[in-house]
């Protein structure tokens, strides 16, 4: 019985020694690394969810939205989910088109990621994240696919906030658009980088685009207690989301509604147009009050995902390319428009205000002859009546005589250049600032740029001037030979500002582009103080309560090389062209006793194609508030298109009639607003008294 | 020793003197363990199950039928002579061994990939395995306890029976297969053995022997794979985290972010999130873990340790070497259990399908474990009755 109980006592110390590693590993796993435990159970136990911050309204200058939030049930596929199934998620897709009503092949294309050489419809968005295909379903087909969850695996309806635009297609190239964010533009961003709240969106092109760290907010970040199957037990931690700034804008959406309406006429009634824009200006402070541009699209369709049909319809030449803004992307020969920056540069180049000039019917210029209009003679007159009739000729000779004295084909030293100059102090040639990306500078070709050119297509000029243009003669032996003349010409001098383009320069025509936003903040300043401004169209940023972030200025970029004399002279030539002058067949009726337009055409000659029609006014004459330009491409002669585009612009804002009777009208002080809308802490617009400056007629 | 075995005798017997009522001769200690074990598992299969409905109270219903019927198998237990007991052991060994049958034909139903249990309708089984190793005990205590004339060490002939009766009821165990049972009784086996007087050049051949037979179920693939990746895992839990590795990181987890106070009864996160597979059963011991902190697990391993350690004392006091191995069977049984499950929990041990004795939810297991707890109590109170 001892060995037994010897035995026993081996165990017993075996026993102890065994609950002491027991004892002692608690210990080393508990409290000495128990940390380390506790950071990776919390890691295991909890998820970090972002909540998304809701984007903030974009008004208009009374405080109604142009763009503002609706909630809408959204279809969204997780692809890491469908990658997982055996037939990676065939089956699915299928009874999603089934139940959605799209062909399930046409579903995958849009979840498929995009790539160097995967092009629309494509998923732009991150790889990880659930992508939405399909925006707005019925309330019925989203509980189909969430009651039969067994069947829609990786497939999630909820309610999501998606954009929403009242005035459909008014101003969209210049409100923009949202897609998902690409990850690049997530790495960007500051704060939670790595998160994704699985409809991330960021603005592209326009307002969106350019106030989307102000219109986004900040998102929200909640921890919540998951269990082994990822359902929410609880939340642990919170950080409340911060929902984005509305933005003010100094738009009106009646006054927007009457450009894209007068906008959409002249196309109609022009039957070679192909686009058109129009700029309604605050005159004295170069605020956007409507920008449009022709053909426009319904936003509707970038919500849920743009089919590549769609995205391909918008950037087509057929439908007119409706995604881009003619009003500050599109550079057109101004025409005549042009003229006060060529009466501004004879006046700085010495002619005198109150001179007397000849307008003969043709001018020869280097061996070429240039014609006025319809080849008329005016004979003699004043700079004023050469701006209300338009007279060709007296440009050409100044233009002709400052190429001259500048030293012609061999300039010495630095040439002054007045023309060109001039035309840059009224902000031609560089971009305007303005508040919406993708803006043109447009074009001044002085001799610098001639030589740039020159440089650049020399050897193809040099090679066509000998073999021509053996494709086009096919179509058109008339222009085949005009292209091969002109490629002569270009390989030979085109490095040298020739007397004819000097010519061409000082109407608006030959290399000079502009867009029609630089010509209305040109004519602003112009017929206001003799500021030139950067153009905005944001006005103000504010909190969802209504309190006040920041005011966006105007900021004054130049100062016209004019004295007030100047301006006034000018001003008051432009303020006869719609009575009086090349406008006047267009404003038949119109009652001018009751607001006096001015203005001043611009028929712009593009070879191949019909007449660029130009309109640039102000209103009223004693003291512009609003200046107005129409651009019709292709749209015949100034007094064709744009300046009935622009009467109807004039009609809607201060309500009246096509045959001048009094109706209602877009703006109740007949001006622009004064102050950006009060915003209530609610989040309503506060009735506000109109302070602005009331136009007496 | 021998002086402190007869001075322990001396103060019973004066003990014995004051109460003669069976009730004051109970392990006080013993059964105040056990008590306190019994009452923590009822806390913990509560915690871990009442998240499976709202407002529920999970299993504890279940369970505290199991711990009364557990309680009552252990005080008719008691109550049993175990020199009577000795006599009837043929036939405890013989059923255990019919339910060891029954499990593996058609009568059984498989869990978990183990064929182990018999289901007896209205949500109650039994696993027979658990009475297995009660009944291997006993059967192995009885063939040792007849040593040759005027010698500590057992019969050749004894030896031989008892590596057949338990190389019979392993084999049939390791059929359903309950790889952690077949252990269990290994162990079981091994201990009987060696407390029965096997002499040394014996325990080492066996010990080799047994070697040899691992290795060969390690290269011959008796093993199931998911035998073989539970040990890959327990090497090293970072080779698959979300498949076996899973339980070990997801166990190690929820006790190493207990602390050292817990996070008090209902407060573990991971308990909640149900992280922790078979956490009522196998891996109760990390909600102890999580909810009671290190002071709490400790005092489980304690309470054990109290258990294993006053077997052993029950065992040395007793004049009868039936009941000497016996007690002896259990403590080997029980620790080994106790090493392994508490062991998985924390990473030193390979994650294998033991319960904590006491603790763990699961009626056959707990019958089994307070059979045998009745066992040293009748063990005890009938230690100085003259043989």
């Amino acid at each position: 019985m001892s060995l037994i109980r010897g035995r026993l006592r081996v165990l017993q110390a075996l026993t102890l020694v065994l609950l002491l590693l027991l004892g002692t590993r608690l210990w080393q796993v508990q409290v000495v690394d128990g940390a380390k435990y506790v950071a990776a159970a919390t890691q295991t136990r909890t998820r970090e969810v972002v909540v998304p911050a809701v984007r903030g309204q974009i008004l208009d200058s009374a405080g109604r939205p142009l763009v503002r939030n609706r909630t809408a049930l959204v279809v969204s596929v997780d692809r890491t989910a469908l990658g997982r199934m055996k037939d990676k998620g065939a089956g699915v897709m299928a009874r999603l088109g089934a139940v959605l009503g799209h062909d399930p092949a046409d579903l995958s294309l849009r979840i498929r990621p995009c790539g160097p050489s995967v092009s629309r419809p494509c998923w732009a968005g991150s790889p990880h994240q659930p992508v939405p295909i399909d925006v707005d379903v019925t309330t019925r087909q989203a509980l189909q696919i969430l009651e039969h969850q067994e069947d829609f695996p990786g497939v999630t309806a909820r309610e999501q906030a998606v954009r929403d635009h009242p005035g459909k297609s008014d101003a969209v190239q210049a409100l923009g658009y949202l897609q998902p964010v690409t990850q690049e533009e997530l790495d960007r961003r500051e704060g939670f980088k790595a998160e994704f709240s699985g409809i991330d969106v960021a603005g592209r092109d326009g307002l969106e685009s350019v106030y989307d760290r102000e219109l986004r907010g900040t998102p929200g970040r909640k921890r919540v207690q998951v269990d082994r199957l990822g359902r929410v037990l609880g939340t642990e931690h919170e950080v409340p989301s911060v929902p984005g700034h509305t933005l003010i804008t100094s738009i009106d959406a009646k006054v927007q509604a009457v450009t894209e309406r007068a906008l959409a006429e002249a196309m109609k009634k022009a039957p070679h147009a192909d686009g058109a824009a129009g700029v309604v200006l605050d005159a004295r402070t170069s605020r956007i009050v409507a920008i449009a541009s022709a053909p426009t699209y319904d936003p509707a369709i970038w919500t849920g995902g743009i089919t590549e049909a769609g995205y391909r319809r918008l950037l087509s030449d057929k439908s007119g390319k409706p995604l881009v803004s003619r009003a500050i992307k599109g550079e057109f020969a101004p025409g005549s428009t042009f003229k006060m920056s060529s009466v501004t540069a004879m006046l700085r180049a010495g002619y005198p205000l109150y001179g007397s000039y000849n307008c003969p019917g043709s001018f020869k210029v280097g061996g070429r002859v240039f014609n006025n209009f319809r080849g008329q003679a005016l004979g003699v007159m004043s700079l004023h009546k050469a701006l209300v009739k338009s007279c060709d000729t007296i440009f050409y000779r100044a233009a002709f005589q400052q190429w001259v004295r500048d030293g012609g084909m061999k300039p010495k030293g630095k040439p002054k250049e007045i023309m060109a100059n001039t035309a840059r102090a009224f902000g031609f040639g560089r971009r305007t600032g303005v508040d919406l990306p993708g803006e043109s500078p447009g074009r001044i070709p002085d001799r610098a740029w001639k030589k740039e050119v020159w440089a650049a297509t020399k050897e193809d000029n040099c090679r066509r001037a000998k073999v021509g243009y053996p494709e086009v003669a096919k179509k058109s032996k008339e222009r085949a030979d005009f292209l091969k003349a002109l490629a002569r010409d270009n390989c030979l001098e085109g490095n040298r500002l020739r007397p004819g383009d000097a010519a061409n320069f000082s109407i608006g025509q030959g290399d000079v582009l502009v867009t029609p936003l630089q010509l209305a903040t040109a004519y602003a300043a112009l017929v206001t103080d003799g500021r030139l401004r950067s153009p905005r169209v944001g006005w103000m940023l504010v909190r969802p309560d209504g309190t006040k972030v920041k005011e966006i200025k105007a900021p004054v970029r130049g100062k016209l090389p004019l004295s007030a004399e100047e301006r006034a002279y000018i001003k008051g030539a432009l303020s006869q062209v719609a009575s009086d002058g090349t406008a006047a067949g267009a404003f038949i009726g119109f009652p001018m006793k009751k607001v006096r337009i001015g203005g001043k055409t611009g028929t712009a000659e593009v070879y191949g194609k019909a007449d660029t029609s130009w309109f640039a006014s102000f209103a009223p004459v004693h003291d512009p508030r609003f200046v107005v330009v129409v651009m019709v491409s292709q749209g015949g002669m100034g007094s064709e298109s744009a300046a009935p585009a622009v009467r109807k612009i004039y009609e809607g804002i201060y309500g009246f009639t096509p045959e001048g009777a009094p109706a209602p009208r877009a703006l109740k002080a007949r001006a622009p607003a004064a102050k950006p809308p009060v915003i209530k802490p609610d989040g309503t617009v506060a009735h506000q008294v109109s302070t602005g400056g009331r136009t007496s007629w | 020793m021998v002086s402190r075995v007869t001075a322990a005798r001396g103060r019973f017997l004066t003990r014995r003197a004051v109460a003669s009522s069976a009730v004051h001769r109970v392990d006080g200690l013993l059964l105040v363990a056990v008590a306190a074990l019994l009452l923590i598992g009822t806390l913990l299969v509560w915690s871990s199950s009442r998240t499976w409905a709202p407002g529920a109270t999970g299993l504890v219903k279940k369970h505290l039928l199991n711990v009364g019927i557990g309680v009552a198998l252990a005080v008719a237990a008691a109550t049993v002579d175990h020199r009577v007991l000795r006599a009837y052991t043929p036939l405890v060994y013989g059923g255990a061994l019919l339910g060891l049958i029954l499990v593996i034909t058609p009568v059984g139903s498989e869990v978990n990939g183990a064929h182990s249990w018999i289901m007896l309708g209205g949500g109650f089984a039994l696993q027979p395995s658990e009475f297995a190793k009660l009944g291997l005990a006993l059967m192995l205590a009885m063939l040792l306890a007849q040593p040759a004339e005027g010698d500590d060490r057992p019969r050749g002939l004894a030896v031989m029976m008892a590596l057949a009766v338990a190389a019979l009821t392993m084999g049939l165990v390791m059929a359903q297969p309950d790889f952690g049972t077949t252990m269990v009784l290994a162990v079981i086996t091994a201990g009987v053995l060696i407390l029965g007087g096997l002499r040394k050049r014996w325990i080492i051949l066996l010990a080799l022997a047994v070697a040899a037979g691992g290795a060969a179920v390690w290269f011959m693939d008796v093993l199931k794979p998911y035998q073989v990746a539970r040990f890959t895992a327990f090497i090293d839990p970072a080779t698959d985290p979300r498949g076996v590795g899973y339980n070990s990181t997801q166990s190690l987890n929820a006790v190493g972010s207990g602390g050292l106070f817990g996070k008090g009864l209902f407060g573990g996160g991971q308990t909640m999130g149900r992280f922790v597979p078979e956490q009522h059963t196998d891996f109760v011991f990390t909600v102890a873990g999580e909810e009671f902190g290190f002071l709490g697990s400790v005092t489980v391993v304690v309470l054990l340790g109290v258990v294993l350690l006053r077997g052993l004392r029950i065992a040395r006091q007793c004049e009868d070497r039936f009941g000497m191995l016996v007690a002896g069977a259990i403590v080997c049984w029980l620790g080994f259990q106790t090493l392994i499950n508490v062991g998985m929990t924390i990473g030193i041990m390979p994650i294998t399908g033991l319960p904590l004795p006491f603790v763990s939810y699961g009626g056959t297991a707990t019958f089994a474990n307070m059979i045998a707890v009745g066992l040293l109590q009748a063990i005890h109170m009938r230690e100085r009755h003259p043989v």
